[in-house]
């Protein structure tokens, strides 16, 4: 292996930025129907709350601190976006870090709420409104997890300059993948936390 | 042929067992698609051949009612999940860049992952037979039968199996579709690609919105069975995985038939020597049936109890489906009509396809009335339906797929003789099984019922069925071993034996690992064909004249006249990460299935897969040429 060619999978006349890029997109299409599915099951069991309590647990200004942590961490995620396509990649690792630092309070407060509520009996099995809630909020809180580890990922290539080698992931795709995370708790705030009718 | 020049930059293909554990070229892991794929047919055809003899007598005694459940669901979720998507995929894999005039797909290591993925949760849903059982509530699965928990795991496997090959479908699409839309030859716009290739495009954005809403379900079914949840049970509702379920399970009906017909597509204009009668009307009618396929899932669901307003829509939407369908088949007809139509074996099978496609299509628009349906609902008049379309259209395009390209594949040509054997045998074998079932499900014989008494009248007709159902078999036992035979045996066939259209005829059979030596610049639809030749002013087409006088061969054909631009040929390396990350993952599902003890399996497989999927984002990806 000569050092004349950066790495790619493909090579020819086709630039492989544009294709992950595609193929990106392809699979967030893909998460919409999977979380439409949830959303809509929960929609459903909104009111299945059998013996166990209801949305009336839910606590309204903590989740919407917690939300406008998720939310910043767009902002975050756009500045790293922008260091990184002006080459600077001391100030992307920054905002990575940043975005990483958000990430990671919001699923601190995810957890701590789930505490709560199972303290106050609301449990996976207590009742179908149950099942829905924790396994709409559970797999976002998962996709919020994976996407702090690709951000820690960013972050520790930018340590020994390979940010740009452009081998798997790269600060574009995890920026993708982040903001469509961040509009799908957009979503599920306002159709589980706010519609209460 | 592989000019000289072109042999020293291109990479050698290498042989031995490793060389296909790692492999991550296209064309290999399409072979692999299909013969696990066919294997796999095999074994499905053994599930349904024990129920027919089940079913022959009036009373059986064959199998009990719980090995006939394991089988009837097996047969079904084998034959759709393991066996017809599979070999879709395996034409997909191997054509899609050869017939955009790419290297190879957009992701080649990923490919490979989805391939190894394929087959590891495949052997992991066969292998429940003899692990406490397979699964046993039909392939539909429905709540609140498949969240019972007297048997223990069997439809663990079906939850987790299924979640399986759905990832592994869901990456394989991704790729399809970055594949078509960003590496296409120079020229080849979107209006200029195979039919075929079109419609794997719409395949695969089918599988990428549908194959999501299955797997929420599938984790509410497993979370129901191991968690104590209550989507379907307790204040739940067994209809929302009706519901979840149809709004795959419709998608994934045009999954199964879209790409037999891009398949039947290419085959008849190359055996009319003639153009694809109306190319855009056959590419957007398959766009539509896919935009359509998601709004008519709940005819699945009429008895269900819908009410009359859901039920009257779905029954226009269901009916209106048909249209874009009937397009398709006037434009095969009319491709055929005034052309030099050669009965081939692939020409044979694909009217073949077309004709039995026909007649379950019709019934089919029966069951979109609902009070017909409501009439015919479960009862066998319902397997002779999906049989017609699924396996008089599905199986039939996807051999009529095999013997257009077993040239391409192999260099020889699949033998005439057992071909026309295979075909006949198989439409009559065909017909005397499924055409009977029209009647018997007329007469209120139900599905999925594992013996009926003497005093009802169906055992003639259940006799002709069984004895059809073993002509079946033994004209695929020929096919396998015509598939055998040829491969050392059969006449050679050239680059391009029948004078094909598309851009895979213009190269070598078998193609090199760099599929094409110089990337083609595309002018028309079937291009190569207008290479070959020109129209005269009669409007006929007359061969081109080779500069030596002959005809044209396919080499000067692509333009390659031996005066190569020095050009790297950067094939991806292989790698074993793939199938180590996969493994991993069906390790952490078999231990999925036997929770809450299986967690340590969970965790062993975890560890595995963080290894394959950690070696594989750190590995470089290109291997060079002899010349750096």
């Amino acid at each position: 292996m000569s050092s004349q060619a950066a790495p790619v999978e493909t090579h020819d006349h086709h630039d492989i930025r544009p294709i992950r890029k595609a193929a990106m997109w392809v699979f967030l299409g893909s998460e919409c129907m999977f979380f439409g599915s949830m959303i809509a099951t929960f929609l459903l069991y909104r009111n299945e709350t059998g013996d166990g309590p209801g949305s009336e647990i839910f606590n309204i200004p903590f989740t919407s601190a917690s939300s406008f942590v998720l939310l910043m961490s767009s902002l975050t995620m756009v500045l790293a976006h922008n260091a990184f396509e002006k080459r600077d990649a001391r100030t992307t690792r920054i905002w990575l870090g940043a975005t990483a630092l958000l990430g990671t309070i919001f699923l601190a407060g995810q957890i701590f709420e789930f505490a709560e509520f199972v303290h106050e009996g609301l449990t996976l099995s207590t009742s179908s409104f149950g099942s829905a809630f924790y396994m709409l909020t559970g797999f976002h809180g998962a996709h919020v997890a994976i996407g702090v580890m690709m951000l820690m990922a960013m972050f520790y290539l930018s340590l020994d300059g390979r940010l740009y080698d452009d081998r798997g992931l790269n600060v574009e795709l995890v920026g993708l993948y982040w903001h469509f995370v961040d509009i799908v708790w957009i979503v599920i705030f306002t159709v589980v936390y706010l519609l209460q009718v | 042929m592989v000019l000289d020049t072109s042999k020293d930059l291109a990479p050698a293909e290498p042989t031995g067992i490793w060389s296909w554990i790692t492999t991550v070229d296209h064309k290999r892991i399409g072979l692999m698609y299909g013969f696990t794929a066919l294997v796999a047919f095999f074994v499905a055809g053994l599930e349904a051949l024990l129920i027919r003899l089940q079913l022959t007598t009036a009373n059986g005694t064959v199998l009990s009612a719980d090995a006939y459940n394991q089988l009837f669901t097996m047969h079904g979720l084998t034959m759709l999940l393991v066996v017809v998507m599979p070999v879709g995929a395996a034409f997909m894999n191997y054509f899609i860049p050869l017939h955009i005039g790419a290297r190879d797909v957009a992701f080649p290591r990923a490919n490979a992952f989805s391939y190894w993925l394929f087959l590891f949760s495949t052997v992991m849903l066969l292998s429940s037979f003899v692990l406490g059982g397979a699964p046993d509530g039909g392939w539909f699965g429905y709540a609140p039968l498949s969240t019972q928990l007297e048997e223990y795991v069997r439809m663990d496997y079906y939850a987790i199996g299924a979640q399986l090959l759905g990832i592994a479908s869901i990456m394989a699409s991704a790729n399809f579709i970055a594949t078509v839309f960003t590496m296409r030859a120079p020229g080849m716009t979107l209006m200029r690609i195979p039919v075929f290739t079109w419609m794997a495009v719409v395949v695969s954005f089918l599988l990428i919105f549908s194959l999501p809403i299955f797997g929420v379900g599938l984790f509410q079914m497993f979370f129901d069975r191991n968690f104590g949840t209550q989507f379907f049970s307790g204040g739940g509702d067994p209809l929302l995985w009706q519901h979840l379920f149809w709004l795959f399970g419709h998608p994934e009906v045009y999954v199964l038939i879209l790409p037999a017909m891009g398949i039947v597509s290419e085959i008849f204009p190359v055996f009319s020597r003639k153009p694809l009668f109306g190319y855009p009307f056959v590419v957007f009618s398959g766009i539509a049936i896919g935009f359509m396929g998601f709004g008519v899932w709940a005819h699945h669901m009429y008895t269900a109890g819908l009410g009359p307003v859901a039920e009257a829509g779905f029954g226009l939407a269901t009916m209106m489906i048909a249209v874009p369908t009937g397009v398709k088949i006037f434009n095969w007809i009319g491709t055929m009509w005034g052309g030099k139509v050669s009965f081939e074996l692939p020409m044979l099978f694909a009217i073949g396809f077309v004709s039995l496609f026909v007649i379950g299509g019709l019934s089919g628009v029966l069951h979109s009335v609902v009070p017909s349906d409501y009439q015919q609902h479960d009862s066998y008049f319902v397997v002779a339906h999906f049989h017609y379309v699924l396996f008089g259209g599905g199986v039939f395009g996807y051999v009529a797929g095999a013997y257009y390209w077993y040239p391409k594949w192999t260099g020889r040509f699949l033998d005439k003789k057992l071909g026309l054997w295979h075909f006949w045998l198989m439409l009559l074998g065909f017909n005397m099984t499924f055409a009977p079932m029209h009647i018997l499900g007329l007469n209120g014989m139900p599905r999925r019922t594992y013996r009926y008494g003497e005093d009802l009248g169906w055992e003639f007709w259940n006799q002709v069925a069984t004895v059809g159902s073993f002509i079946i078999g033994i004209s695929f036992l020929l096919f396998a071993w015509n598939l055998i035979r040829s491969h050392k045996r059969g006449l050679p066939a050239g680059s391009d034996p029948w004078d094909g259209r598309t851009l895979e005829w213009s190269i070598s059979s078998p193609p090199p690992v760099h599929n094409f030596d110089e990337i083609p610049v595309v002018e028309h639809v079937d291009d190569f064909w207008h290479r070959k030749y020109a129209t005269d002013d009669d409007g006929r087409a007359v061969r081109m004249p080779d500069v030596s006088g002959g005809t044209i061969s396919a080499e000067t054909a692509t333009g390659d006249d031996g005066s190569h631009e020095e050009e790297d040929m950067h094939m991806p390396s292989p790698s074993y990460y793939p199938i180590v990350a996969a493994g991993g993952i069906v390790t952490m599902g078999y231990g999925l299935v036997y929770v809450p003890g299986g967690w340590v399996v969970v965790g062993i497989g975890a560890l595995i897969s963080l290894w394959g999927v950690f070696g594989w984002s750190l590995e470089p990806v290109t291997r060079g040429g002899d010349h750096e």
